[in-house]
């Protein structure tokens, strides 16, 4: 699994990877209702579109992060699969990422805890070799 | 991380439970740290180690922040957060400081409220299944969970701009739990359009809900009387049973915050601010920036107020019809906070100023005299509460004159974690802490079944110690000691 979850004596600290930064903030948002949920319980069947601009790889890892909590208090959305691209335009970084999942239903998803936020603590984005790490600490 | 190798040697033991921590590498001020010898040693262990994450050095951090004004205080229960360690506290010149996000954190006003009831030990021990499977039943919790107040966008304001005094006018409380709630359950200066409508409409159906994570609500006996005077005061006595709520803002809280980080990003190139680590984001107190914060923060805190009086009707109507008795004899002993920035009046050298006091797991604990503190319990201090963790005792605990001068008035909100949740979930197992506890006689309702091992007693400090670290350092005062009879957790 590219994702694992790191020593923090309070909140939930992540480093995700993958071969673009696109995958890579799809693992982390991954990672983050893999907390939250038994995420591979959770039917890729409803779809929510993102379009989102940062100025930084991080400031877009966080506000795609932060985007992903919204529908779980508005519509009761927990997610489970992600497509991201990143990419530079005349704008700025340009995120369009998709996620899938369903309604959360306690039974079948045996939610645990609730991430309240994404923190700036140890937030990083990265190139290393050819791996693109995303790493950030959110707030349980 | 920055700074030399290892924060640590600039550490200072200087009283039994009292270190300082030297002024270095961009500090403005001290940093003071009351902890045992057992907390120290784990100070110690994080700090030397620099890729982990060490609360010493994020009370560096704050002690480097602009408009700091005396030392940034760190209480017994202190362990790594972000921004501000968890028990950590800062006071900032109004004028010249900043507020920083990372002070108060996600869950604005997160705190505790305590509830006596006039049933003993005996009243309820035999029935302790049924009445903890009627509050588990009664207050909503975990995640998706949703309150039975429903409220549209103007009672959405209203219960921001009023707190707790709009849930008691909506007739779910009694004027009392009001005279009892820090602050009378309202804070001023909150400003519904400080708040983003994404924040609004994440919270309509939060407002009476626990939450979840360390969230929970306690039965409890008092156990044990250590301060009889001040115990008389807030109505406790021996063998009596208690309820406790902890919960916060819930979702408004959490957007407040994720809203405010990006915009104090920004404020801190604005105004050119330097900080020492992406974490403590901030804007001058006197921006618009940070005027803005304060105002969209003094909501989270009402929004907090309101929903712990939210639950505590739940809790009052559901325990009230279990055990048969008048819901009105069941009384607010106190509501507190512990994540939170406050104006407050306080002296330093000898020179009344009003700050800015950031308490991020910290409560208030004003001591005897104070005129905000309510008159019952003005001869020694409000209560402070100090959380437990599943299964071991939790504190009613009071301030100090010397807490005012030594810790702007603040004290210990709960153990602390010793271990992380990772840690924790490999060292132990949802069914042998059920069982662990249920040989010490207590019932555990869980709405989140796996994380129960996250939230084990052995993940945390232990909660007697911290509490005697307090008292060493004369801050706060041991009032009774509260023992789960059974926990709901959210």
């Amino acid at each position: 699994m590219p994702f694992v979850y790191l020593d923090h004596s309070a909140d939930l600290a992540i480093r995700a990877w993958g071969s673009s930064v696109g995958e890579a903030f799809a693992e982390a948002a991954l990672a983050m209702f893999s907390k939250m949920v038994r995420a591979d319980r959770v039917r890729p069947v409803i779809a929510r579109e993102y379009a989102l601009q940062a100025d930084s790889l991080r400031g877009l890892l966080v506000a795609w992060l932060a985007a992903l909590l919204v529908p779980k208090d508005l519509e009761n959305l927990v997610f489970s699969r992600f497509d991201v691209d990143v990419r530079t335009t005349e704008l700025g970084l340009l995120l369009r990422g998709r996620a899938l999942g369903e309604p959360l239903d306690p039974e079948r998803h045996e939610p645990s805890g609730e991430v309240k936020g994404i923190t700036y603590l140890g937030l990083d984005v990265r190139e290393e070799a050819g791996v693109w790490y995303a790493e950030y600490v959110a707030d349980v | 991380m920055g700074g030399s190798l290892s924060v640590f040697d600039h550490m200072e033991r200087v009283g039994d439970v009292e270190w300082t921590l030297a002024p270095h590498d961009g500090m403005l001020v001290a940093g003071r740290i009351y902890a045992d010898a057992a907390s120290i040693d784990q100070l110690r262990r994080e700090a030397d180690d620099p890729k982990g994450w060490s609360a010493v050095r994020q009370l560096k951090n704050v002690a480097s922040l602009p408009g700091i004004v005396a030392p940034a205080l760190a209480l017994p229960d202190v362990h790594p957060g972000y921004g501000f360690p968890i028990g950590g506290v800062g006071a900032f010149d109004l004028d010249d400081g900043v507020v920083v996000v990372g002070g108060v954190g996600f869950d604005i006003n997160c705190g505790v409220r305590l509830l006596r009831t006039p049933l003993r030990r005996g009243d309820v021990a035999p029935d302790i299944d049924r009445i903890a499977a009627d509050l588990y039943r009664a207050v909503p919790a975990g995640l998706g969970s949703k309150g039975a107040l429903r409220l549209s966008t103007k009672e959405i304001d209203r219960v921001l701009r009023e707190g707790a005094p709009y849930v008691v006018r909506l007739g779910d409380g009694i004027e009392s739990d009001l005279e009892y709630t820090e602050e009378n359950g309202h804070v001023d200066g909150a400003e519904p359009d400080a708040v983003s409508a994404l924040a609004k409409q994440r919270q309509f159906q939060q407002v009476g809900t626990l939450g979840s994570g360390n969230h929970y609500l306690e039965v409890q006996i008092v156990d044990e009387l250590l301060e009889p005077k001040a115990a008389r005061a807030f109505g406790l006595a021996a063998a009596q049973v208690v309820v406790s709520i902890h919960t916060g803002s819930r979702a408004l809280g959490h957007q407040i915050g994720q809203d405010s980080l990006r915009e104090m990003a920004s404020a801190c190139e604005k105004y050119g601010i330097r900080i020492p680590d992406q974490e403590m984001v901030c804007a001058p107190a006197r921006s618009p920036e940070g005027q803005r914060y304060l105002a969209a923060v003094a909501c989270g805190a009402n929004c907090a107020f309101a929903n712990r009086q939210a639950i505590t009707h739940l809790v009052r109507t559901s325990l009230a019809r279990s055990c048969s008795i008048d819901p009105e004899t069941i009384q607010t002993v106190y509501d507190i906070g512990h994540n939170h920035v406050r104006i407050e009046e306080h002296e330093v050298d000898g020179v009344a100023r009003r700050l800015l006091v950031h308490r991020k797991g910290a409560t208030r604990a004003f001591g005897p005299g104070r005129s905000d503190v309510p008159p019952a319990y003005r001869e020694c201090g409000h209560p402070t509460l100090v959380g437990g963790t599943m299964g071991t005792s939790s504190y009613v605990m009071h301030g100090t004159s010397a807490g005012m001068e030594l810790a702007f008035g603040s004290g210990i909100h709960g153990a602390g974690r010793a271990l992380s949740r990772n840690q924790a979930l490999k060292r132990f197992r949802s069914d042998g802490i059920l069982s662990d506890l249920a040989a010490k006689g207590i019932r555990l309702l869980a709405h989140d079944k796996r994380g129960i091992a996250e939230e084990a007693p052995g993940a945390y400090k232990d909660v007697d110690s911290v509490v005697r670290a307090a008292a060493a350092a004369g801050i706060n005062v041991p009032v009774a000691r509260l023992r789960p009879l059974a926990v709901i957790k959210g």
